[in-house]
């Protein structure tokens, strides 16, 4: 009875989902062509781009200890990278803390390659005329969890934790404008000019948009994470910066992915 | 020489069809960067492709052309196992060079 | 492991598996724990510094309002009395010009660390609101304002309503997602008479 519980649990989750597909598609041939020039944008992603230049820099020694990235731990062992994504955030106990894939990266980067922290979490994100190793690691390690499903766990005390102070920052009203998260992703079927804005707290809508993230972003000819999302958001909610791998932000994106529990992971993505 | 390029090239019914992503800036020299100043033109203006030694396309491209550009044709005349050579220079006459084989 | 323990842990397994984790398992870290973790996590940049990170009363109870916590009547209350205390009304016409209005819905910059702080901030109407017809390109976060005077009426009281809900919502509204344009310096007086304008000028587009 309790194994029926648990099942008729997910297939209502299921059946939500399902839901929510085809109520976008019955809203008629715009949504409809939206999503055949998103298939269309997808085949000729230039995030491929970046995830080779992500394999090239994971198998390269580097740094003073000339090593490369061969042997890092992302939560399923040494050197695993398939699936690796789908697990993140977690506790390491190697670290004592909750990482998200690219604090792990700087652990490995300073543990394995012997940069120093600071060296390891310079320039995180490319820009014009700027290429940095970060964002090419990440869209390779991204790359080799494709198409399976998502699945964080809250059960380590510090995971727990960790969801609890995300949701709060989620909430957290605050600077000249008043904004939190929630005052654009905390409710259902509104949109900022014309984009479209998922509402987190929804697990349908939290699901597709953490799913498609890192992402392309054609705006910027850059491929994008979630640290450089989460940094960007805090940035036009007139804060100041957020801090690159900062417990606040591992924090935030762990509360997010749980929310998305269960979503097929279609990343790296093209967004506009 | 410049990133590498991404080539897929595989045969639809008689026809190979050859996708390619080149990384590349395609700076369009219309912008100012934040002082001010303008950021001087950079694309790429030659694109050619070969198979066995044959041009199959040639291209001739400009600032028009968005960053990081995808290009996909289609031509005949050439089988499974066969190489691709795209080649491309830009205007500052950098170039580079990619092949890929074609699958079934 | 007895059956007792094993349906508590099958329960807990099936609990887990659903979207969302129960409330009950764990604690709601504190307003001062939250407020340290996000101190040590952002830097001062640009014109941010760190004390925008400081909630005033206003937003620490905002902070608190879930689906499953709605703001309680009484709190709103306390919430509209406080914000209302702080309008203030320049004197003499609150209605500016509609065209500078427009361009200051249209502008989103202002107050981000990467504006420039000398360069006059915008409104951003556009990112929420749908207000002239010709602009397409509208948000909805907030209510349409197309035809706003047209439909409420092109009066000195209703032109005092507009300036006061542009300077402060929340005297309105508790924990309105809008901005406190007046209250916290974002637009200026003149500004925020625009704005009226853009509302409450029969010729402005708003009202066509």
């Amino acid at each position: 009875m309790k194994i029926a519980m648990a099942i008729g649990v997910a297939g209502i989750a299921g059946a939500t989902l399902a839901a929510s597909l085809s109520l976008a598609q019955d809203k008629g041939s715009a949504a409809a062509g939206i999503e055949q020039y998103r298939a269309a944008l997808a085949d000729g992603n230039p995030a491929e781009l970046w995830e080779a230049r992500g394999e090239g820099l994971w198998k390269e020694k580097r740094g003073p200890k000339k090593a490369s990235l061969e042997r890092c731990d992302l939560g399923l062992g040494p050197g695993v990278v398939k699936g690796a994504y789908t697990i993140l955030p977690k506790y390491f106990p190697d670290t004592d803390k909750v990482e998200d894939l690219e604090s792990r990266l700087v652990t490995c980067m300073v543990t394995l390659q012997g940069f120093t922290p600071e060296q390891a979490k310079k320039d995180p994100f490319g820009g014009p005329g700027k290429k940095v190793p970060m964002d090419a690691l990440v869209a390779y390690v991204t790359s080799e969890s494709r198409g399976m499903p998502m699945h964080v766990s809250l059960a380590h005390p510090k995971e727990k934790e960790a969801y609890e102070l995300g949701r709060e920052i989620f909430f957290y009203r605050g600077g000249s404008h008043d904004f939190g998260c929630t005052s654009c992703h905390g409710a259902d079927g509104k949109r900022i000019r014309l984009q479209d804005l998922p509402n987190l707290t929804n697990p349908a809508d939290a699901r597709r948009a953490y799913s498609t993230w890192p992402a392309y972003r054609v705006s910027q000819g850059e491929v994008r994470s979630m640290q450089w999302r989460l940094n960007d958001c805090f940035r036009q909610q007139r804060f100041p910066e957020l801090e690159f791998v900062s417990p606040a932000s591992i924090a935030l994106t762990l509360y997010l992915a749980k929310n998305a529990d269960g979503a097929k992971f279609d990343a790296p993505a093209i967004k506009r | 020489m410049a990133d590498p390029m991404k080539i897929r090239a595989a045969m639809v019914g008689d026809k190979v069809e050859v996708k390619v992503l080149m990384a590349h800036e395609m700076e369009t020299g219309q912008r100012k960067d934040a002082k001010g100043a303008t950021i001087p033109a950079w694309f790429i203006q030659n694109v050619t492709a070969t198979v066995n030694g044959r041009t199959v396309l040639s291209a001739e491209w400009g600032p028009a052309v968005a960053k990081n550009p995808f290009l996909s044709f289609r031509f005949s005349g050439a089988k499974a196992g066969d190489k691709v050579v795209i080649a491309w220079t830009d205007n500052h006459g950098d170039k580079r060079t990619d092949e890929a084989t074609i699958t079934a | 492991m007895n059956i007792r323990r094993l349906t508590i842990l099958v329960l807990t397994v099936a609990a887990g598996c659903s979207t969302m984790p129960s409330q009950e398992t764990t604690h709601t870290p504190s307003h001062a724990e939250v407020a340290a973790l996000l101190k040590s996590s952002f830097k001062a940049k640009g014109q941010a510094g760190l004390d925008r990170l400081d909630q005033d009363e206003m937003q620490r109870l905002c902070s608190e309002v879930r689906a499953d916590k709605p703001l309680a009547p009484d709190v709103a209350e306390k919430i509209v009395k406080a914000q209302a205390a702080t309008l203030r009304y320049p004197p003499g016409s609150l209605l500016g010009d509609w065209k500078s209005g427009e361009k200051i819905a249209q502008t989103g910059v202002g107050m981000q660390y990467s504006d420039d702080p000398t360069h006059p901030s915008g409104g951003n109407c556009y990112a929420c609101h749908q207000l002239a017809p010709h602009e397409m390109s509208y948000g909805t976060i907030g209510p349409s304002l197309y035809k706003f005077g047209a439909l409420r009426g092109y009066t000195p009281e209703m032109q005092k309503y507009v300036y006061g809900k542009v300077y402060n919502p929340d005297a309105f509204s508790a924990c309105s997602n809008m901005p406190r344009f007046g209250h916290m310096g974002i637009l200026t007086e003149q500004q925020i008479k625009d704005v009226v304008a853009l509302l409450m000028d029969p010729s402005s587009p708003v009202n066509k």
